[in-house]
């Protein structure tokens, strides 16, 4: 590895000014299993690392059944999924950080981190869209929030400016008769990266039978993952059993997919994927909520 | 050439204090200043697992880890794992099951199979499985792996009963 300066602020304003000295040469470190990768085999070249860990506002994680998900940026995914309250509030989050990596990836890698490296195929985005996450960043002007669908801009990259870094996520309290999923399309059984990945979440009226609203978001067919609201606005009113409705809406999502071809799947494989994956996660946030 | 990094840690339960330069990972501390040479660089970027420790009570792939972040913090190796003149069970069920061919994989393997006893002492095959699947045995031993840990899983809980 390149040589570079490693740092450890304690508090959120010393490490934006760490930041923004260095700019594009600087990167936060939380979990660094993407990070250390990238800096091993020269796809980064950086002067500084910032290694947010010390700083108490990356290592909140909070739940509220009334105030919702408080979500430090630098939390590993074990810790959302080893927490009972937090995944039966936000069983889509759960899905997803149960399936990045392997137990010694899940014990280091953080969310936060996950949505800062901008992947396209990245498993907790589409979780975090359908449950209206608000990322909360930090910057040497005080924080700004913005809805977590418009974070990440193209590949690898996101809207962070110079001296800019992901503090947090919010995520509101789950809604009455509510719940979510997240599954992805893998050809082996764990340990791969998404060919598509789909999330969903739904909220059923008191009777539990037709859907009040939905949110839908797909991973691995665009530059970044997609909300994919058209296709949630139009399931809005209709019976939960309506498999008409499922089916439209897959459709629906399947017209903003602009996959490419690559070596985990073609193009035409993955819109594929992006209807038979919209229906399995819809179906299974409503059986999610039947259930509870 | 950015300065060396002062490192006070615990490993294996003894207090340690090394340099190390800031790029260099907890992996290359373990095995090039600290002569702890029992964890290995399969693949050095996270996916085939030999090279994992338990950090803070977290089992972690000790290549994506920075030497510099273990300031305070505790490391268990393979190198803690027996005791003098006897092995720890999960060592002895691995030779019981011959469940090592080369043997690249196994400190990796041990650990994992330590993190994941801590954690969950009755273990199903699913769950042995499940919690394995970020190590790699290349000379694909997985069934007796498996049927290692799921041996050791009883005897741990046997002693602790008995």
């Amino acid at each position: 590895m390149r040589a570079f300066e490693y740092t450890s602020p304690k508090t959120v304003s010393e490490a934006a000014d760490l930041l923004a000295e260095k700019g594009d040469l600087a990167r936060v470190l939380a979990g660094g299993t993407d990070l250390i990768v990238q800096v091993r085999e020269g796809k980064r070249h950086l002067e500084r690392i910032v290694d947010i860990k010390d700083i108490p506002e990356a290592n909140v994680l909070s739940y509220d059944p009334q105030a919702g998900l408080h979500l430090g940026s630098a939390v590993p995914c074990y810790k959302i999924y080893g927490d009972k309250a937090i995944s039966a509030a936000f069983p889509a989050l759960a899905d997803s950080t149960h399936i990045i990596g392997g137990t010694a990836i899940q014990g280091r890698a953080a969310v936060g981190g996950n949505l800062c490296n901008a992947s396209p195929a990245a498993d907790t985005i589409p979780a975090l869209i359908v449950l209206e996450a608000t990322c909360i960043i930090a910057g040497t002007n005080g924080t700004r929030e913005i809805p977590v669908e418009q974070f990440c801009t193209a590949p690898g990259i996101t809207v962070l400016q110079n001296g800019e870094f992901l503090e947090s996520l919010k995520v509101p309290a789950p809604k009455s008769n509510s719940s979510s999923f997240y599954l992805r399309f893998i050809p082996r059984n764990e340990m791969d990266i998404a060919v598509v990945g789909a999330g969903a979440s739904v909220v059923l009226d008191d009777a539990k039978e037709s859907i009040v609203s939905a949110r839908i978001a797909l991973a691995a067919v665009a530059p970044t993952p997609l909300f994919a609201e058209e296709a949630s606005v139009l399931l809005a009113g209709r019976a939960a059993s309506d498999e008409s409705a499922i089916e439209e809406a897959a459709e629906a999502a399947k017209t903003i997919a602009r996959p490419i071809s690559d070596m985990r799947g073609s193009a035409e494989q993955r819109v594929h994927l992006v209807g038979v994956l919209t229906k399995r996660a819809l179906n299974g946030a409503i059986q999610r909520v039947k259930e509870s | 050439m950015a300065d060396k990094v002062h490192v006070k840690t615990v490993i294996n339960g003894e207090a340690v204090e090394f340099l190390c330069e800031p790029r260099d990972s907890l992996l290359e501390v373990l095995r090039d200043n600290l002569m702890l040479t029992g964890a290995k660089e399969g693949c050095n970027n996270g996916n085939c697992g030999a090279c994992s420790v338990i950090l803070n009570g977290r089992l972690v792939n000790s290549c994506l880890v920075l030497g510099a972040e273990i300031e305070g913090k505790e490391v268990e190796t393979v190198e803690g794992l027996a005791e003098p003149n006897k092995l720890h069970p999960i060592q002895d069920a691995f030779l019981e099951n011959a469940a090592l061919q080369c043997g690249v994989c196994t400190p990796g393997f041990l650990m994992a199979a330590k993190a994941l006893l801590n954690e969950n002492p009755n273990p199903t095959e699913h769950d042995v499985r499940f919690w394995l699947a970020g190590n790699l045995c290349r000379c694909t031993g997985y069934d007796k792996i498996v049927r290692a840990v799921l041996d050791a899983a009883e005897t741990m809980s046997t002693e602790v009963n008995a």
